[in-house]
């Protein structure tokens, strides 16, 4: 059994005048020690997708179906209560911003040990201690005096190293990181990645990386969820997507990366731009924008189909299949 | 620290600079102490003589340079109507002004934070609408209007015999709507307490809490709707922060998240804007005490008025001014005390 | 001409103004309110019973007659009469109109200065921004009712009773003018600096406009909409600042009574049992600083860009 399953999972945000469909069907695993890449453009509903694990959308956001298995525990329909005893503990989070993260108000150590007391029984002598063992693992210079400082005395990356600190204080089994380096400096950024992907490793935590980085995905994870308009459109080993893509709007975003072209050559990038959730358009989200599209492509959502290691939605890669199917057995 | 302190207190002097020479420019433009001190048949030589004595025809900055020394050793002139120095008068009516303040302040502080704080974590509960429709009605209630209808209600007291006095009903309607009155309305009674200098409390005293009961809950009931209103909506701002979210997902209590991350956050602006209030206050003390006759400096300011008694009123705005400067400077330390990103605890960063 | 009337009359009906306006009920109510009290006191000389200026018209004999439906009343007078005999209606129509005047008197005045200021401040920078928000803040901190309240009693002790009486009209409306100023300033100085910043700016100055004209006639209109909803706040806050200035006595006289000084001169007589006097014009005050709080409210829902989206 994986370790987390997400099953057709559907998030709606409830807006004047009808729903919003912000997720739709969304299914994936993750296994224990594993780590999951979630790419997409910026409103493609990656970040929805991470935040409605714990049940933490924001108003008027809220799941409307499916359901979210943590060691067989459906969190899509557990209370309050009881998300409490996992937000945190069992599953942490890593947000974008570390300077919006930290409360300002609040020292460190006061945020560290909170969150500890949160969970354990344990004097706050001994959640310091622990505080402070974390710190040490995440590299900060001078760990002691971190915890009586107050976030605005800290660098963004200080910032996202206590930040990581904070995930790890209780040991949890999943780490969702919500694009964690984005808002940091180019130069940091690498150094940051870095130490996530060598903590996970030395505790085995599975991490849900959310990206629009594709370098990055393709040097820490193992496997990849390609989302576009609140949908999957392509997932499995992230070596053999990268490497060669089914789906043309993961083929799209390949080649627009820069390495890919010549040197002076002008960037590839995909026309068009991705729909808002208001006007979302039928069948397939990304035809008006794909070169392939049929007839069938505007009129319904192609199913998944199996292609080496790799799910693909989408009717030119499953005919091609097809094509290759038939050939196939009139040769024979 | 230091710098931090000095900067405050620069800008303070400044500002009370700049009220001292707008009192100046009142005396100056306003009163002619000789009309007052001597009568018509003094002549013009004689007058001009009493004039020169009285450095009343140097330059303007020579007599604005005496004013100000004056007033810094506290001798801020003689009132027209009291023969004594200014700054008595308005020590003997300070405390009962004070004791006001306080009042109103403590009712404020006790009831905008907890329901501004309800009607932002609910704010669709049917209680947290109520509040804020009355806290909308509230804010367009002049305070001397309060003033009045809580007079009319508890002191006075209403009789209401509208419906049949012959049916169950009507009797029970009557005399729900009906109020006892019996409420003091008038000065502040004679039960005070002494406790130094010029200081006479009421808050000692049934008599004398029960004078303050009217007049403090009209002077709160202007100001509780703008905190009830600036909480709520500073704290459902809060709640929407990452920081709040990024609580929420450390799965800690909402107790916790509500009341230590939001509450702390959301009262910051809530001092800032508090501070400005003080101003806002004094005004409103005058009117309520024109309308209970509470005998505090509000007003004495309106009688002095009334008297053109011209010195009373430049030393009232020089000691209102002094004491809103002061309490700005605290309040702009207090926000430095709970806002960590304002240095001023000298350790280094 | 008719044609371009037409569209501006087509646009305002498609715009979300109107869309919002016509789904909240309250908003509404609060127009349909103003608008009567509005007309009311616009019409009050053709609507008033007895004009309450015209000491011939008043009767001694008839004062402190309770309103209608209270024993001893007299149909004649629908609201009874205050202290002098003069027929509360009436008062209460008069006085609605000289609080409506001093209230948008002051607003035209704050927003004239207001809008000069925050222009000069925001456009210009530097040392005039500084000193001129310098004064913003310390008239702010005082409060502009203290300040009101200061500027009046200077007023009325320089010119003296009865010739402050005559003119008591334009000086209330120069005094709360001058006190409110600040709001308007600081608003359109916050909207100046976030519109300067704009591409449009630039390209004006680019084609080699004047600062005068860039500041009249590229920003200004970008900045009405924020100018609407606070002048709008800004006359019910200037109506209440004078009747707190009449209650004072610093305010209209009784012999020209605005709705402050009607409430000041009926509150000698609550201890006698005569509540109407003080009390319904009390509540006129109340009920039209109300819808107009309430328009403002959801004006400012309405017009504020960050929730416009949703």
């Amino acid at each position: 059994m994986a370790l987390l399953e997400v099953k057709d999972l559907d998030v709606r945000f409830a807006v004047r005048g009808g729903d919003l469909t912000a997720l739709r069907g969304i299914s994936f695993s993750l296994d224990k020690g594993e780590r999951l890449g979630l790419v997409g453009e910026s409103g493609a509903g990656k970040s929805v997708a991470a935040f409605s694990i714990l049940n933490l959308i924001a108003r008027p956001g809220y799941i409307a179906g499916g359901q979210i298995l943590f060691e067989g525990k459906d969190l899509a329909a557990m209370s309050e209560r009881e998300l409490r005893k996992i937000r945190g503990n069992r599953i942490a989070m890593i947000f974008q911003d570390p300077m919006m993260t930290l409360n300002p108000v609040l020292s460190i150590g006061t945020q560290m040990v909170e969150a500890i007391k949160a969970h354990r029984r344990i004097s706050t002598k001994d959640a310091r201690a622990i505080a402070l063992s974390k710190l040490n693992k995440v590299q900060i210079p001078s760990p002691e005096k971190r915890l009586d400082q107050y976030p605005h005395e800290l660098s963004g990356g200080m910032r996202q190293r206590v930040i990581i600190a904070i995930a790890l204080l209780l040991d949890p089994e999943i780490i969702i990181a919500d694009e964690p380096t984005t808002a940091l400096d180019v130069t940091i950024q690498a150094e940051i990645m870095a130490l996530l992907l060598e903590l996970c490793e030395q505790d085995n935590v599975a991490l849900m990386l959310i990206t629009h980085d594709l370098g990055v995905v393709s040097q820490v994870t193992q496997r990849m969820l390609v989302m576009y308009s609140g949908r999957i459109i392509e997932q499995g080993s992230t070596r053999e997507i990268i490497n060669d893509a089914q789906h043309p709007y993961t083929q799209g975003l390949i080649n627009a990366l820069p390495q890919m072209g010549e040197p002076g050559e002008r960037l590839f990038q995909i026309p068009g731009s991705m729909p808002s959730l208001k006007n979302v358009p039928t069948g397939c989200p990304f035809h008006p924008r794909c070169k392939f599209a049929t007839e069938q492509c505007k009129r319904t959502m192609p199913e998944y189909v199996r292609s080496g290691n790799v799910d693909v939605a989408c009717y030119e890669v499953s005919n091609l299949i097809e094509q290759e199917k038939h050939m196939q057995e009139s040769e024979q | 620290m230091l710098a931090f302190l000095v900067q405050r207190i620069s800008q303070a002097i400044l500002v009370m600079f700049v009220i001292s020479v707008i009192a100046f420019a009142i005396q100056d433009g306003l009163g002619d102490p000789l009309q007052q001190m001597v009568g018509m048949s003094v002549s013009e030589e004689e007058r001009d003589a009493i004039r020169d004595e009285m450095g009343l025809n140097d330059p303007l900055v020579v007599q604005y340079l005496r004013f100000a020394g004056n007033a810094v050793q506290g001798d801020l002139g003689i009132s027209y109507f009291y023969g004594k120095p200014t700054l008595d008068v308005i020590l003997e009516h300070l405390p009962a002004t004070l004791e006001l303040a306080i009042g109103a302040s403590l009712i404020i502080l006790f009831f905008s934070v907890p329901i501004g704080v309800y009607a932002a974590i609910r704010p669709q509960a049917l209680l947290s609408k109520f509040f804020m429709g009355v806290s909308t009605v509230g804010i367009s209630i002049p305070v001397f209007l309060t003033a009045i209808v809580l007079i009319q209600l508890f002191s006075i007291g209403v009789t209401v015999d509208m419906f049949p006095a012959d049916t169950g009903w009507g009797q029970n309607l009557n005399s729900a709507l009906s109020t006892e009155g019996g409420l003091p309305s008038y000065g502040r009674g004679d039960e005070l307490t002494h406790l130094f200098g010029t200081w006479h409390s009421g808050f000692f005293s049934q008599g004398g809490l029960l004078h303050l009961i009217l007049p403090a809950i009209s002077l709160a009931s202007i100001m509780l709707p703008l905190f009830i209103r600036l909480i709520r909506a500073e704290m459902m701002e809060v709640l929407q922060s990452d920081y709040v979210r990024y609580a929420r997902a450390k799965g800690l209590q909402p107790g916790r998240i509500n009341f230590l991350h939001a509450l702390k956050n959301t009262m910051l602006p809530v001092i800032t804007v508090g501070g400005v209030q003080i101003g806002t206050m004094v005004a409103y003390t005058i009117l309520t005490e024109t309308v209970f006759q509470w005998p505090g400096v509000g007003l004495m300011f309106l009688e002095a008025i009334t008297r053109s008694d011209i010195p009373l009123i430049v030393a009232y705005l020089m000691v209102v001014g002094l004491i809103f400067v002061i309490t700005n400077t605290i309040v702009d330390l207090i926000y430095g005390l709970v806002n960590p990103t304002v240095k001023l605890t000298g350790k280094k960063a | 001409m008719t044609t371009a009337t037409i569209s501006r009359w087509d646009r305002f009906r498609d715009s979300f103004l109107w869309y919002s306006f016509k789904r909240d009920k309250i908003a509404i109510v609060s127009f349909l309110v103003l608008v009567l009290m509005v007309a009311a006191a616009v019409f009050a000389p053709l609507l008033a019973p007895t004009d309450p200026y015209d000491l011939a018209q008043i009767n001694i004999m008839n004062s402190e007659l309770p309103p209608v439906g209270m024993s001893g009343a007299d149909a004649a007078f629908p609201l009874g009469t205050d202290a002098q005999g003069r027929d509360m209606l009436s008062t209460i129509l008069y006085g609605t109109r000289v609080s409506l005047l001093i209230g948008f008197g002051a607003v035209v005045l704050q927003a004239v200065l207001g809008i000069l200021f925050g222009l000069l401040a925001g456009y210009l920078g530097g040392r005039v921004d500084s000193i001129l928000m310098r004064i913003a803040d310390v008239q702010l901190s005082f409060s502009t009712l203290m300040v009101a309240i200061i500027v009046g009693a200077v007023f009325k002790a320089s010119f003296g009773n009865l010739m402050f009486g005559e003119i008591a009209i334009y000086m209330l409306i120069f005094i709360i003018g001058v006190a409110e100023w600040p709001q308007i300033a600081r608003t359109v100085r916050a909207s100046v600096l976030a519109e300067k910043k704009k591409e449009y700016v630039d390209a004006a100055k680019v084609m080699g406009f004047g600062t005068r004209r860039i500041m009249f006639r590229h920003i200004l209109p970008n900045t009405l909409s924020p100018i609407f909803v606070i002048a709008t706040v800004q006359i019910a806050n200037a109506i209440i600042s004078e009747a707190a200035l009449s209650f004072l006595g610093l305010g209209m006289p009784e012999t020209q009574p605005s709705l402050g000084s009607l409430i000041k001169s009926g509150f000698d007589y609550i201890q006698s049992g005569s509540w109407w006097i003080t009390l319904i014009p009390g509540l006129v005050l109340v009920v039209l600083v109300l819808v107009i709080n309430l328009l403002g409210d959801w004006l400012r829902d309405v017009m504020n860009p960050r929730l416009y989206k949703g």
